[in-house]
């Protein structure tokens, strides 16, 4: 074990656990709040990463899986009259019917090449939306309300924080797993080359698949604790395409195809997000600040903080060691020179 | 019963010429420069909103105001190309742009809101409720109105790619960048002039749209995922093949709302994902060509 892996490692830890004692020091509900919501989305963006990120395949259309487990828990807390706690229980069920939809979606979809597929996701986005407004069973356009436990106002969001946070870091440790897999090499081999990967053995479609379904299972979970935590299944907010876009953005931002990236784009963007439509009621400021932000990564820093950061510091370490090493070497200084004397003669040699 | 569908299909067809033209746009800058402008629809909702500013407050009529907005939407079209999408480069080309397009219709989208709110507004001229009586049925004036300014813009458009050096060009590009620009054609030029035109098209269509139906600057998702599934089932990059598409998918639209209203749109994409299913490239597009 190196010392840099100890370092990361012990990092970790106190991150996890300044996660695990979080809503015990700021007991501040409205702090509270977009900690779980944003612990929702750490888990959506790292699910999205997980497909997307590794395969190259960009879905915009995420939210139907999210969609999915979030209407599953409402209607079968609704049908089954469960208890405050036992809700709970149905988050990995919900997160089961989200992969059960991917599959038929991807046989479809991830047949065909890769920005069709961003379109065809894009499509089916629509017909869940429409779906879920039309259907008796979703309760049409005016939505559901889910049965609320009747906790404690100040402890009330604790125990969705907690459940958020178990899905969230075991997305992480997930999407870490994967990428140090084989099944992660084969979907990266898939992004850098379908074909080639193909070539080599690599049964391209049920790889593609799987990933899809495991990032669809993450989603419909995340979408369920959203759903039970805020109250109400609405189609123009639990199928919102803005919701894909966010996640999107939000694993550009910190560095496509990194375990860390997505997490930290969540943590940045959701925060930031809540933040502003609590200051501003009109949601076209948000919509336009938040399009602004997505040119402005996609333009200047299109692999991410994080990949873009390191090649920085990189940089700057070398500039460091560069001025660091220049003292003692000044007696080599004039052999550079020289070398630097060199091509001038050589230059018009090579002209002609 | 039959003069229903009779009518039913006539509506279809005429309608149909709208979202064509506005296919067309969209099809024919994926066709040239491999972006999928997921724009297009939210500017349709923009080129309506122009020709609302121009016939409320300057009176201008809707179809003089054409003068004005196609080439207003023209160089907003030259303008999103040459700030946001000219400079992306690398593999993920393709995927990078359509984000691009999906912020720049989000910007958009907010500053309509911003300026109009969320109320809906529809166009009105004297031409636009009434309507004519043809082979025993009533059509309406602004269905036959943009049913002709559809033909007449494809026919434009058509002339423009297939009469013109700039078209020959242009269908240089499509086939092949590397060759086109070997050749001496500045395909940076061509794919500038092409994006601008894509989007010109959307002032026709967004007069047109704007006074068959009330629009708000959410109408953009509507109208996107309509101009999507067409361009997808008729296979990207294929001209024809979105005119068609657009006629038929409208038609069935038309068909299937006698019946069931609130399942027709979901019968529109239904046909995307069973067409997909048999033929991935789409009715009318190419094979897959592995990227070099």
């Amino acid at each position: 074990m190196t010392k840099q892996t100890v370092a990361q490692g012990s990092g970790l830890l106190l991150l996890l656990a300044v996660a695990a004692v979080f809503p015990l020091v700021f007991t501040n509900p409205t702090a509270t709040n977009f900690a779980v919501v944003t612990l929702v989305f750490v888990a959506v963006a790292s699910a999205w990463n997980i497909f997307s990120g590794f395969s190259g395949y960009l879905s915009l259309g995420h939210a139907v899986f999210y969609g999915t487990g979030a209407y599953f828990l409402t209607v079968a807390a609704n049908d089954w009259k469960l208890s405050a706690g036992a809700i709970f229980w149905l988050v990995p069920l919900a997160g089961l019917a989200a992969a059960v939809i991917a599959v038929p979606l991807g046989l479809v979809a991830l047949r065909v090449r890769r920005h069709t597929f961003v379109v065809i996701t894009i499509a089916f986005f629509f017909i869940a939306q429409l779906s879920a407004s039309n259907l008796s069973v979703t309760g049409g356009s005016s939505g559901m309300l889910v049965p609320q436990p009747n906790w404690a106002g100040a402890t009330f969001n604790n125990p969705f924080y907690y459940v958020a946070l178990v899905i969230a870091v075991a997305t992480i440790v997930l999407a870490w797993l994967v990428r140090r897999s084989r099944f992660g090499l084969q979907l990266r081999a898939i992004r850098d080359d379908e074909d080639r990967a193909a070539g080599l053995g690599v049964r391209a479609m049920p790889v593609k698949l799987a990933a899809l379904v495991l990032s669809a299972f993450i989603t419909g979970m995340a979408g369920a604790v959203w759903v039970y935590f805020t109250g109400e299944a609405v189609p123009q907010f639990v199928f919102d395409p803005l919701f894909d876009l966010a996640i999107v953005l939000m694993a550009f931002f910190g560095g496509l195809g990194t375990v860390a990236g997505p997490v930290l784009g969540a943590l940045v963007l959701q925060p930031a997000q809540l933040w502003l439509n609590l200051e501003e009621t009109n949601s076209y400021s948000s919509e336009i600040l938040f399009g602004a932000l997505f040119l402005v990564v996609i333009l200047f820093l299109p692999r991410g903080v994080l990949p873009t950061g390191a090649e920085y510091l990189s940089k700057a370490q070398a500039w460091i060691r560069r001025r660091r090493a220049a003292p003692g070497e000044t007696a080599r200084e004039p052999a550079a020179g020289a070398d630097d004397a060199i091509t001038p003669t050589s230059a018009p040699g090579g002209a002609a | 019963m039959g003069t229903e569908i009779a009518h039913a299909i006539a509506d279809g067809i005429l309608g149909g010429g709208v979202y064509a033209l506005m296919a067309a746009g969209l099809t024919l800058v994926f066709g040239v420069l491999d972006i999928i402008n997921v724009a297009q629809g939210i500017l349709v909702v923009l080129g309506a909103y122009l020709s609302y500013v121009l016939s409320v407050h300057l009176h201008i009529d809707l179809l003089v105001g054409l003068l004005i907005t196609v080439p207003a939407m023209f160089v907003i079209g030259v303008g999103i190309y040459w700030l946001f999408i000219r400079t992306l480069r690398g593999a993920e080309r393709t995927s990078m742009t359509l984000l691009a397009c999906f912020a720049v219709a989000l910007i958009i989208e907010g500053v309509l809101y911003r300026e109009f709110g969320s109320n809906y507004v529809s166009l009105n001229a004297w031409y636009v409720n009434q309507s004519v009586h043809i082979f025993g049925f009533y059509l309406a004036d602004i269905y036959l109105i943009g049913f002709g300014l559809a033909v007449a813009a494809v026919v434009v458009l058509y002339l423009i790619l297939y009469r013109t050096t700039f078209g020959r060009a242009v269908r240089a590009t499509m086939q092949n960048q590397t060759a086109a620009r070997l050749i001496g054609i500045d395909v940076n030029r061509v794919a500038a002039l092409t994006f601008g035109i894509g989007v010109a098209v959307t002032a026709i269509g967004g007069m047109v749209y704007g006074s068959i139906t009330s629009f708000t600057p959410n109408s953009g998702y509507d109208l996107i995922s309509r101009l999507l599934a067409i361009v997808i089932l008729a296979g990207m990059g294929s001209i024809g093949g979105a005119l068609a598409a657009a006629v038929f998918m409208t038609t069935i639209e038309a068909l299937v709302d006698i019946w069931q209203p609130d399942w027709s749109i979901v019968v529109f994409y239904l046909a995307m994902v069973i067409v997909l299913t048999f033929r991935p490239q789409g009715l009318f597009g190419r094979h897959a060509v592995r990227a070099q």
